[in-house]
């Protein structure tokens, strides 16, 4: 006997996972909540039929969400979290000593509730004393925010189900009141491989930038995403991603990583041309 | 007593579909076979339900069976001594209740801010319309009710006038006190005829305005397709114990289609079923999204998302906590400008936005993902274009100047000249922003300068204007006098 995990990457393309074991399912208010074991990729989350972040390249993604803002803008003091209820972005913050107050939204407890229990290789620092969780929609908390933060991270699921509002310049524009003057906004800015997606792409990236003076994708190698290519959004009020990359005063921190560095920094902002058509297209 | 867990039509057309009934007759579709995109579009149930009157499944225009039933089920549902099954837009159902009780030269009592629709009946039965002025709020600039001693007035005036129309509630959610209405136009052996185009809830929820049926009303006309989930154009006309049945059928097949669409008929039927099973909670959750809404909205600070704070015990004597509406001038936005930044950056099509608001119809098909959108939409666009409020024009509604009645200015010889020179003459058609579709201008009225700067001001701020013959609205029909 066999178990597989799979995915629809599209109404193509299947993505399949052998499976060792189901350790949870249940579903919430928002979304039905499932975690595997597996041969391959270890433990896993899967939110609607989608996976979030396997054990064993969850590192790829917490890295470049949390690092690249932080060798921009080392000062970075106070960081709002939007989503992210496996703690992996949390985990990475926490490795900032200068870091003074992370708050962090996420609008289903029982994500957070099971991470806990079945996926203690992220959710590990959700209980630092720096961190305050809040179980609430993003949407409605940034909005009532204004100058707080230097850093806002959407790590958020897809732009569709209980995520779909943190993709729309509603959002944005209460981000970008949210934020300090050198404040910085990164979000998961989904993939242009399949066609699919692409529209979504295109549509958030106008919409940050209507909103943003500066608004930049960069992108990372996650093969557990749909294509393997992924792409984020870096988005300031007036920090340039690379002419402020400050990788000596970032080496000072001292942060062994295992995805992320200084040359990478830089080359993740050069993205193949089929993306920079999609970005730049009307 | 009937049982209103039963749906008759849906019941009927199912069982229909089942029996693979060769067609023969219309739509020449054919069950979509005869329009393949169409089919593949609207999806094939839907293209197999669009089926022709027939014996197993009764005749609109005679009902006798299954439509019969149903007619029944919603009387019974709403309150009424009978329901009409009313297909052409609740616009046909006002028309039916003002042809119903009013013939050529006959006056109805009116507030000027009714929808086109009344007016329009007006137009084509030779009715005589009597406005009784509505109070205006003049910090929202909104139209309200009618007051009763307003109401008592035009009565002692107008005698012979045959009925009272009454919005219950407005567009803005706004109800005139239409028991006590219902009772001096009883007293003085006149009609009580309400547009309930955005009422259906009423018969349904709690805490709410009271209905017309259970006002004592003599006739409601009630777009089930605007709060009560029916399709788009399909509606109830409801009539008390004291209008003839019969004659009210007779009225309504003046003008009603004879191929009623049972995609409508059904959609009613169903309607009225979940309405009445479920009505209670569905607009308990409404009530509960709007209530929420507007307390966000207030904290917003710039906005004013009224509610029952605006009632005053006459020319708002209840308030429709259902509507969103909310006053946005303060904040230095006409409506229609928030109402199209909504939609044009922000991926939200709200109802309507007129010149100092906007209203945003929530129901129970609305998740707090689409609330809280709204209410930080609105967040955003006061940062990004909030201003200074002073020089946005600071009221809506104007009295109006009735030169002759509405049918016979749109039957007069008329002649077309630029709107801008036709102050002083007699207007021939209608002028009005739609939605809401209050006429600014209706047939008979004096055009003064005070109206042409509105017009302009609404052109100015993008309101979308329509009732003239000129698509531009550049050019106006005026009455020809000798």
């Amino acid at each position: 006997m066999e178990l597989w995990f799979t995915e629809h990457h599209t109404d193509d393309v299947d993505f399949s996972i052998k499976i060792k074991k189901q350790l949870y399912t249940g579903k919430s208010y928002y979304q039905q909540i499932d975690v595997f074991d597996s041969y391959e990729f270890g433990r896993f989350l899967v939110l609607d039929g989608y996976l979030m972040c396997t054990e064993k390249d969850e590192f790829i993604y917490h890295e470049m969400v949390t690092h690249v803002p932080m060798a921009v803008n080392p000062d970075i003091k106070k960081v709002l979290v939007i989503g992210a209820g496996d703690g992996g972005t949390i985990r990475e913050l926490c490795r900032y000593d200068s870091i003074e107050h992370i708050d962090m939204v996420e609008i289903d407890e029982q994500v957070v509730r099971v991470c806990k229990e079945f996926m203690p290789q992220t959710a590990c620092k959700l209980d630092d004393p720096r961190v305050t969780i809040y179980y609430e929609d993003g949407l409605k908390f940034v909005r009532r925010k204004d100058n707080e933060y230097d850093l806002i991270i959407v790590d958020s699921t897809d732009p569709f189900g209980p995520g779909e509002g943190l993709f729309t310049k509603d959002f944005y524009g209460n981000c970008f009141s949210a934020l300090t003057d050198n404040g910085i906004l990164i979000n998961q800015h989904e993939s242009t491989y399949y066609a699919s997606y692409v529209d979504m792409v295109k549509r958030t990236h106008r919409r940050i930038g209507s909103c943003f003076p500066v608004a930049f994708v960069y992108q990372a190698h996650i093969p557990t995403y749909p294509s393997g290519h992924w792409l984020f959004g870096f988005a300031s009020k007036n920090l340039h991603p690379i002419y402020d990359h400050k990788p000596k005063e970032w080496a000072k921190f001292g942060i062994e990583t295992k995805y992320y560095n200084s040359d990478l920094h830089k080359g993740g902002f050069a993205i193949p041309n089929y993306v920079k058509d999609v970005l730049s297209e009307e | 007593m009937t049982n209103q867990n039963n749906a008759p039509i849906y019941e009927a057309m199912k069982k229909h579909s089942q029996n693979r009934v060769v067609r023969l007759d219309v739509p020449g579709h054919k069950g979509g076979r005869g329009n393949k995109e169409l089919r593949d579009f609207l999806g094939q149930q839907c293209l197999t339900l669009d089926v022709n009157s027939m014996k197993p499944l009764d005749n609109l225009c005679h009902p006798v069976s299954v439509i019969r039933q149903a007619e029944e089920l919603a009387a019974e549902a709403f309150g009424a001594a009978h329901s009409f099954f009313i297909l052409n837009g609740t616009t046909a159902a006002v028309q039916a209740m003002v042809m119903s009780v009013c013939k050529s030269g006959e006056k109805i009592i009116m507030p000027r801010n009714v929808h086109r629709s009344a007016i329009n009946a007006c137009v084509v039965c030779g009715a005589i319309p009597v406005y009784v002025n509505p109070g205006i709020n003049k910090q929202l600039g909104i139209p309200l009710g009618m007051s009763v001693a307003d109401v008592e007035f035009a009565i002692k005036q107008n005698p012979d006038a045959k009925a009272i129309l009454v919005n219950n509630p407005t567009y803005y959610g706004i109800c005139s006190d239409i028991k006590k209405i219902v009772e001096i136009a009883h007293k003085n052996n006149m009609y009580v005829l309400a547009d309930e185009a955005h009422g259906t809830h009423l018969y349904f929820g709690e805490n709410l305005p009271i209905n017309a049926m259970a006002a004592g009303a003599d006739m409601a006309a009630v777009s089930v397709h605007k709060t009560g989930g029916s399709l788009t154009q399909s509606s109830f006309l409801h009539i008390g114990k004291n209008i003839n049945e019969g004659y009210v059928r007779q009225i309504i097949n003046l003008t009603q289609t004879t191929s009623g669409s049972y995609l409508l008929m059904v959609s009613l039927d169903l309607a009225r079923k979940n309405l009445y099973l479920n009505g209670k909670e569905i607009f308990a959750k409404t009530v509960k999204y709007a209530e929420y809404a507007r307390e966000e909205i207030n904290r917003i600070g710039g906005y004013y998302a009224y509610g029952r704070d605006i009632i005053n015990g006459d020319s708002v004597y209840d308030f429709d906590t259902t509507k969103v509406s909310v006053h946005t001038r303060a904040m230095g936005l006409a409506g229609v400008e928030v109402y199209d930044i909504l939609r044009d950056d922000y991926a939200i099509q709200i109802e309507f936005g007129d010149i100092g608001n906007i209203l945003a119809i929530v129901s129970a098909g609305d998740r707090e993902l689409e609330i809280e959108r709204f209410i930080s939409a609105l967040t955003d666009i006061k940062r990004r274009f909030g201003k200074d409020p002073s020089g946005l024009f600071d009221h809506e509604y104007i009295n109006p100047l009735v030169e002759m009645s509405p049918n016979e200015a749109f039957y007069s010889p008329k002649k077309s000249v630029p709107i801008e020179k036709s102050a002083g003459s007699v207007c021939g058609e209608f002028v009005m922003c739609y939605p809401p579709g209050i006429p600014i201008l209706a047939p008979g009225e004096i055009i003064t300068d005070e109206i042409l700067a509105y017009i302009a001001y609404c052109k100015e701020k993008g309101c979308f204007m329509t009732g003239t013959e000129d698509m531009n609205i550049e050019w106006i029909n005026i009455v020809e006098r000798n």
